[in-house]
């Protein structure tokens, strides 16, 4: 008997799923994609863009409440990790999440009504900005808790190691989780158990408002699977292209390799670490860096530069991104708030007999 | 789920035999326990168990011990010392269709996990409006009483039943340890099960499986008619005694095992209240914001006419948990119980 128990799968081929390329060859370059291709990854990013800003009106015009994380800056990595993955795959995010939703799939107007806190909603209007969760498009949660989701995207894959099955799980992260206690724990089982797991660290190089360096004794992330021999790859988040390569390379190996891989992207964060959050400790120098690293603009100019794009074409997508959008707040605006008769539902999966149930005037004493 | 999970759970009513009922095993509480592991573990392919040193060695206290020669390192496996890992693996094993029965070794133990079992495990069923199901089932060895030091004899009860999503039982007996397990288990909700630590090796009929009192609900261990005790775990051992002394003064104290801490039996005990007219709840937990506390309240509030005297509270005291010798002394006594009857007796 082995001195620990390594659950297995059930040993069948596994197909490799989605494309396989060798990505020891240089940078990716705009000139080997099909316009078509580059056109659709300008489009997402695109639309991540302009759905945030228009997140960042609604919560200033108090339609949106709570607390409220932007992807701005953060486009060119989501759509590359997003188009790694296959339908099939889960995912499993931190809260800064609006555009990952967008990205596997959920119709931007079930995202904007979840931040509306509408019942039309991804998660019915209960899960707010923070926590989305579609079984359909296999999005297994924004989580609130940093390091929250790191367990569990590591049970989702061991559930599909049991089974056989030929999904990856893939966990993103932002750089301040790798200093949590999940981090290790959820990184030495997945290596251990060897699970088809891809973490990805969004290294945006503050965690709120402390930077990498004051808060990783190691501050080149990637390299922190190493403690547990899980491969880490660093890769530039502001390139679409780049990510779409690395990530798909460790998302096809931990699906035929059946095990977890770690991918780190340098991302730039344009606003603050929320919505409410003026970003005061940056210095103008690090706005104007992030500003000039903007990777909507720079893909945009690149496509350009290299005729991909044209100006008329470039009016009809920002027309297009600007109708859906507003279609979606419109959607968002329109969609009733959850029924405060719901309140109770759901606490639980099964009657419970003695319930509490008590609402404002209700009855107290019951003698 | 969007995943197929394996097959489902088999038939477990089916007495394939048909013969007559024999009489009940005799069982350690730890034999039960594991016994209803074995059962939960045989009828369902999507039970898993696992935790810290659970599968070759047992479990510290043996409660494990040949599930994983029995039912595979699949199904029963160590893991690393990683309490919030370990409840993370539940979490995301559950809302994929497996049904995991995770044990933490230690009640102090669980606090590392708390994060865990709090933010995602009682609410993930909630938040995404049912389309997370959480069948999880928490084992935590707890409560005081062999000589164990701070960690390792602590009652954790009030903190988890103070936690919407989640219930909480404690068994007292070696068939109500079957009994609720197996309850828990085949439950969809996610369940704390508090397990005495104490009374793992005293012995008891254990009734083969079958139809149970439904979640929530207490017993009466002895009726009586002078007032009311309220335990559950260990204390219900040490309220039956006293009540065995008392009875000996011609006092007929009633014993309720309130078996389930979430939800309450708040129907059980005003029944019990409307017939002695008083109270005393016993725990071992410290008496500050205790369950004792939601115990008194819910009885003031169903059965406030009832009394004829406040409810009393024996409880730990509100220190953390003594060392080893000391804690005969911070544990409820038979005299502090006694004396609480007395007083809800002469008010």
């Amino acid at each position: 008997m082995a001195d620990t128990a390594k659950p297995k799968g059930g040993g069948t081929a596994r197909s490799t799923g989605g494309r396989r390329r060798s990505r020891k060859d240089a940078a990716p370059s705009i000139a080997d994609e099909q316009p078509k291709t580059l056109l659709e990854y300008y489009r997402q990013m695109l639309l991540i863009r302009r759905f945030e800003e228009r997140t960042a009106q609604a919560y200033t015009q108090a339609r949106i409440g709570g607390y409220c994380h932007l992807n701005l800056g953060e486009e060119a990595t989501i759509v590359g990790l997003m188009t790694a993955l296959q339908e099939r795959d889960y995912l499993f995010t931190n809260y800064r999440e609006h555009g990952y939703a967008i990205g596997k799939g959920i119709h931007p107007r079930r995202v904007m009504a979840e931040l509306y806190g509408r019942s039309t909603g991804v998660s019915k209007g209960w899960g707010g900005s923070m926590h989305m969760f579609d079984t359909e498009t296999r999005m297994l949660g924004g989580y609130g808790i940093v390091g929250g989701q790191l367990p569990l995207a590591t049970g989702a894959a061991l559930a599909v190691s049991y089974r056989g099955g030929d999904e990856v799980v893939m966990c993103q992260m932002g750089d301040g989780t790798t200093n949590i206690g999940a981090w290790h724990e959820s990184l030495n089982i997945a290596s251990l158990w060897n699970l088809p797991v891809v973490f990805v660290v969004i290294n945006n190089y503050t965690g709120m408002g402390t930077t990498v360096e004051k808060s990783s004794a190691e501050p080149e992330l990637y390299k922190r699977g190493s403690a547990f021999r899980i491969e880490g790859v660093r890769v530039d988040g502001q390139d679409v292209l780049a990510v779409r390569d690395a990530a798909t390379d460790l998302v096809e190996r931990a699906r035929s390799e059946q095990r977890p891989f770690l991918l780190e992207a340098m991302s730039h964060r344009m606003k603050g670490h929320s919505v409410v959050d003026p970003a005061k400790y940056r210095t103008p120098e690090q706005v104007e860096e992030a500003k000039a690293n903007d990777p909507v603009a720079s893909f945009e100019s690149q496509l350009l530069e290299a005729g991909v794009l044209t100006e008329e074409l470039k009016q009809e997508i920002a027309d297009s991104v600007r109708d859906e959008v507003t279609d979606a707040a419109d959607f968002a605006e329109n969609s009733p708030h959850p029924d405060v008769a719901t309140l109770f539902d759901y606490t639980y999966a099964t009657p419970v007999a003695n319930e509490s149930r008590r609402m404002p005037a209700d009855p107290v004493f019951a003698d | 789920m969007t995943t197929s999970a394996p097959a489902a759970r088999g038939e477990r009513d089916g007495r394939a035999d048909g013969a007559a009922p024999a009489r009940p095993a005799v069982l350690t509480m730890q034999q039960a326990i594991n016994r209803a592991l074995a059962e939960a573990l045989a009828e369902d392919p999507r039970t898993l168990v696992f935790g810290e040193d659970v599968g070759r060695l047992g479990g510290v206290f043996r409660v494990t011990d040949g599930l994983q020669r029995r039912f595979g390192e699949d199904r029963v496996f160590d893991t690393p010392l990683a309490e919030s890992g370990i409840v993370g693996l539940a979490v995301g094993l559950a809302m994929n269709g497996w049904r995991p029965v995770p044990e933490l070794q230690f009640d102090g133990f669980a606090y590392p996990a708390v994060d865990q079992i709090v933010n995602q495990v009682a609410r993930m069923h909630y938040r995404t409006r049912g389309a997370a199901p959480m069948p999880v089932t928490l084992r935590v060895p707890s409560f005081g009483g062999i000589r164990a030091p701070e960690h390792h004899g602590e009652s954790l009860e009030a903190l988890f039943a103070h936690v919407p999503g989640l219930k909480v039982c404690a068994p007292s007996s070696p068939a109500e340890a079957h009994q609720l397990l197996l309850q828990s288990v085949r439950a969809d909700d996610p369940v704390v099960y508090l397990e005495p630590k104490a009374r793992y090796w005293e012995r008891g009929p254990v009734p083969d499986d079958g139809p149970a009192p439904p979640v929530g609900t207490s017993r009466v261990v002895r009726p009586g008619r002078h007032a009311t005790l309220v335990a559950w775990g260990a204390m219900v051992h040490r309220c039956l005694q006293v009540a065995r002394l008392a009875a000996e003064d011609g006092v007929e104290l009633e014993v309720v095992d309130l078996r389930w801490l979430k939800p309450i039996d708040a129907d059980g005990l005003a029944a019990s209240v409307a017939r002695t007219r008083r109270a005393v709840v016993v725990h071992e937990a410290p008496l500050t914001a205790g369950l004792g506390a939601e115990v008194a309240a819910l009885v003031q509030e169903r059965a406030f006419r009832s009394l004829a005297a406040p409810v009393q509270r024996v409880t730990g005291f509100d220190v953390p948990y003594p060392a080893g010798p000391l804690e005969p002394k911070y544990l409820p006594t038979v005299d502090r119980v006694l004396l609480a009857v007395q007083r809800v007796l002469e008010f």
